[in-house]
């Protein structure tokens, strides 16, 4: 009896550390953050010494214009980015799903964007940008036309270009798991029954991905509320408020404003909106699979 | 339903050849079966009939003209697939009507097909469901289904039934050799298990190691194998083979071998005669071999295991050092490690070159 249920700790006991170390390292920081976003907070005070001030931070922000408008250029951002990602990553997997000799290596450098540091391709990318020695305008010139204010008028623009040239593999890459892990018989099947390769693509591939094509936009796009290193290299947030996203806003109002207990508020709301996309994400798998079950249970009944 | 020509038609997997060169005549509206042990190439053989697969060389002629380079949906076939490929994300009516919606059927004439194949088949009440709802028989229905509402000029099947059980199996066996009959098209049937071969085919194509063995109707194949494969593959329980020498006692030819001594029947023995070999290899197949004592060669076999099934049994026996299956009526009472007389009908004796297995 004492045997048995010391065996039905066990698991627990080994488990306890990387509970203990999850708590530490995950959660107290996260509270501390929350914590904070109730408090009148300046860098120079411990934080026992602050003032607790309710929802001010909270409401402040909801009625500021500049949060206002770093939170519609982050929507913008994200849903731009991940919207042409996905639709350029999904047709170059189904473009390149095949096997010619050659495609492996090609692959492989489609994939190689994703596997630079984001301050490099920020770097990169600022130097192309630059409006008389960067790759482009000199380009332009060169056939003739006039040169393009990148960073500047259009600079909104150009980084949403630099993130979908970083993060289109990662579509890429995922798309093309998913399609060559469908059933190769039931694309026979279709074949057989007439189908072309639009018809493929459109009957029988894109609905037999489409599980994994969700997953894989929402997880773009918690990642695309997040990004930072690249436009805070490229811009800085500029010119004006056109491209400071959320986390660069938050970032500032900590260090140029000196108000932590606002910019802990401002992470809260990102935050709440991640959260939002992480529980829709789950709630998705959740379906899927309690309709796996379903299936298969009716299945049973019958046999 | 075109007349189907393979000629000369091979396959390569790199380096490595699957398919010889082979020749293969389908007849319009007949019923082929492509049957051999597992790996020899008849999927292959199918897969490049449908298009699903590159010829490596030779070519496949529909009605005299060559179809090598067409597309699966220009060669107006339908197949039903070993593990039934079904569209897992459509339900059965639309696995069903998928090839008439793109065929731009009207949509009052693919609800009619549909629902009178689907009645047909006994899936009429399934047409809502997915195709994970559905067990093994079901689904396998639905294949079936699928391919029928299409109006094509040659169906082919893949081992269709090797999913189902025992008893499913030996159902829809028979139901097909019903549906045979009422439709009157090309049917390709590929399939590992004889029994299946001989109920359903009004040809059967043997292989083996990607060979075409021998072709011809059930009865042919069953009495007039070519070689000693096809002998054995064709029939069950399975042919019995034993070495043995072919001599020559008072003006009759005699096959000798461990543990018996057998008369060649008068017809066999003129054939032989034109042969130089001694080297033998006897087929006898379990029915030729009786207990009923009536004035035949005799032969003593030591009865190791009996197999009853029913009316029949089936006894494992040895003769010398040989192994022999002899399948006798369950009525007479057998006992185990005895050593009986039993009579072997010599008329039905095959014989064998030893060397290169042909039947002499
Ligand atoms: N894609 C492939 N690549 C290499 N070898 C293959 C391929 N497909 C089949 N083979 C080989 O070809 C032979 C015939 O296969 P198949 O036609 O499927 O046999 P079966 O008679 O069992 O249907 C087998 O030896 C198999 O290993
Ligand atoms: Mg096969």
């Amino acid at each position: 009896m004492k045997l048995a249920r010391a065996n039905r700790l066990t698991p627990y006991v080994f488990m306890a550390p990387a509970a203990v170390i999850m708590v530490i390292a995950l959660l107290y920081p996260l509270g501390y953050m929350v914590y904070g976003s109730f408090r009148a907070w300046d860098p120079s005070q411990n934080i026992s010494e602050t003032e607790f001030v309710g929802l001010k931070n909270y409401i402040t922000l909801w009625f500021d214009p500049s949060f206002r408008e770093s939170l519609g250029v982050t929507l913008k951002f994200a849903i731009s980015v991940v919207a042409v990602e996905m639709v350029l990553g999904v047709g170059l997997a189904l473009l390149l799903d095949r096997n010619i000799r050659g495609m492996s290596i090609l692959r492989t450098l489609f994939i190689l964007p994703m596997m630079i540091a984001p301050v490099v391709v920020g770097l990169m990318w600022r130097y192309m940008y630059h409006p008389t020695v960067g790759t482009f305008n000199r380009f332009l010139k060169s056939i003739g036309l006039d040169g393009v204010d990148w960073l500047g008028q259009h600079a909104l623009l150009s980084v949403i270009i630099a993130d979908i040239w970083q993060w289109t593999p990662f579509i890429f890459i995922l798309t093309l798991a998913a399609l060559q892990s469908l059933p190769q018989s039931a694309l026979e099947a279709a074949k057989i029954d007439g189908a072309g390769g639009w018809q493929q693509i459109w009957h029988i591939k894109l609905p037999l991905m489409m599980p994994v094509l969700i997953v894989t936009c929402l997880l773009r796009l918690i990642d695309a509320f997040k990004v930072l290193e690249v436009i805070l290299v490229m811009t800085e947030g500029g010119p004006g408020l056109s491209t400071e996203i959320l986390a660069l806003r938050i970032s500032r109002t900590a260090t140029e404003f000196r108000e932590l207990g606002v910019a802990a508020a401002m992470s809260n709301y990102l935050l709440m909106l991640l959260l939002l996309l992480t529980v829709a994400m789950f709630a998705f798998n959740k379906i899927q699979t309690a309709r796996a079950a379903r299936l298969r249970a009716a299945v049973q009944e019958e046999d | 339903m075109p007349k189907i020509v393979f000629d000369q038609v091979s396959k390569s997997y790199g380096s490595v050849q699957v398919l010889q060169p082979l020749d293969l005549e389908l007849n319009d509206s007949e019923f082929t079966v492509l049957v051999g042990p597992s790996g020899c190439g008849k999927s292959t053989t199918l897969r490049m009939l449908a298009g699903l697969e590159t010829i490596t060389s030779g070519e496949i002629y529909f009605d005299g003209k060559p179809i090598g380079h067409l597309e699966p949906k220009q060669r107006d076939i339908a197949m039903v697939f070993q593990d039934y490929a079904l569209y897992p994300h459509m339900n059965i009516a639309q696995n069903m009507s998928f090839a008439l919606r793109l065929a731009k059927v009207d949509k009052s004439e693919i609800d009619t097909r549909v629902k009178r194949v689907a009645t047909m088949l006994h899936i009429d009440h399934l047409l809502g469901r997915k195709p994970a709802e559905l067990s093994g028989g079901q689904r396998q229905r639905v294949a079936m289904g699928r391919a029928m509402v299409r109006d094509a000029g040659t169906f082919l099947f893949d081992e269709p039934l090797s999913n189902l059980d025992a008893k499913l199996r030996a159902k829809m066996r028979t139901e097909l050799a019903e549906m045979r009959n009422q439709i009157d098209k090309n049917m390709v049937y590929v399939t590992h298990d004889q029994v299946e071969a001989m109920t359903l085919g009004d040809r059967i194509v043997v292989m083996s190691d990607g060979v075409i063995q021998q072709q011809g109707t059930p009865e042919e194949l069953y009495k007039t194998p070519r070689n000693r494969f096809v002998a054995g593959f064709i029939g069950s329980p399975t042919m019995n083979f034993m070495d043995g020498e072919l001599t020559e006692q008072e003006g009759a030819l005699w096959v000798r071998g461990d543990g018996y001594l057998l008369p060649v029947a008068a017809e066999a023995a003129a054939r032989l005669a034109s042969h130089g070999t001694r080297e033998v290899a006897i087929g006898l197949r379990p029915s030729s071999i009786t207990n009923v004592i009536n004035g035949g060669a005799p032969v003593e076999l030591q009865i190791v295991v009996s197999e009853y099934l029913g009316a029949q049994s089936v006894l494992a026996t040895r003769c010398g050092s040989n192994e022999l299956l002899v399948e006798v009526a369950s009525a007479v009472p057998i006992q185990h490690g005895t050593t009986q007389t039993f009579e072997v009908n010599t008329e039905e004796m095959m014989i064998f070159d030893r060397e290169t297995g042909l039947r002499l």
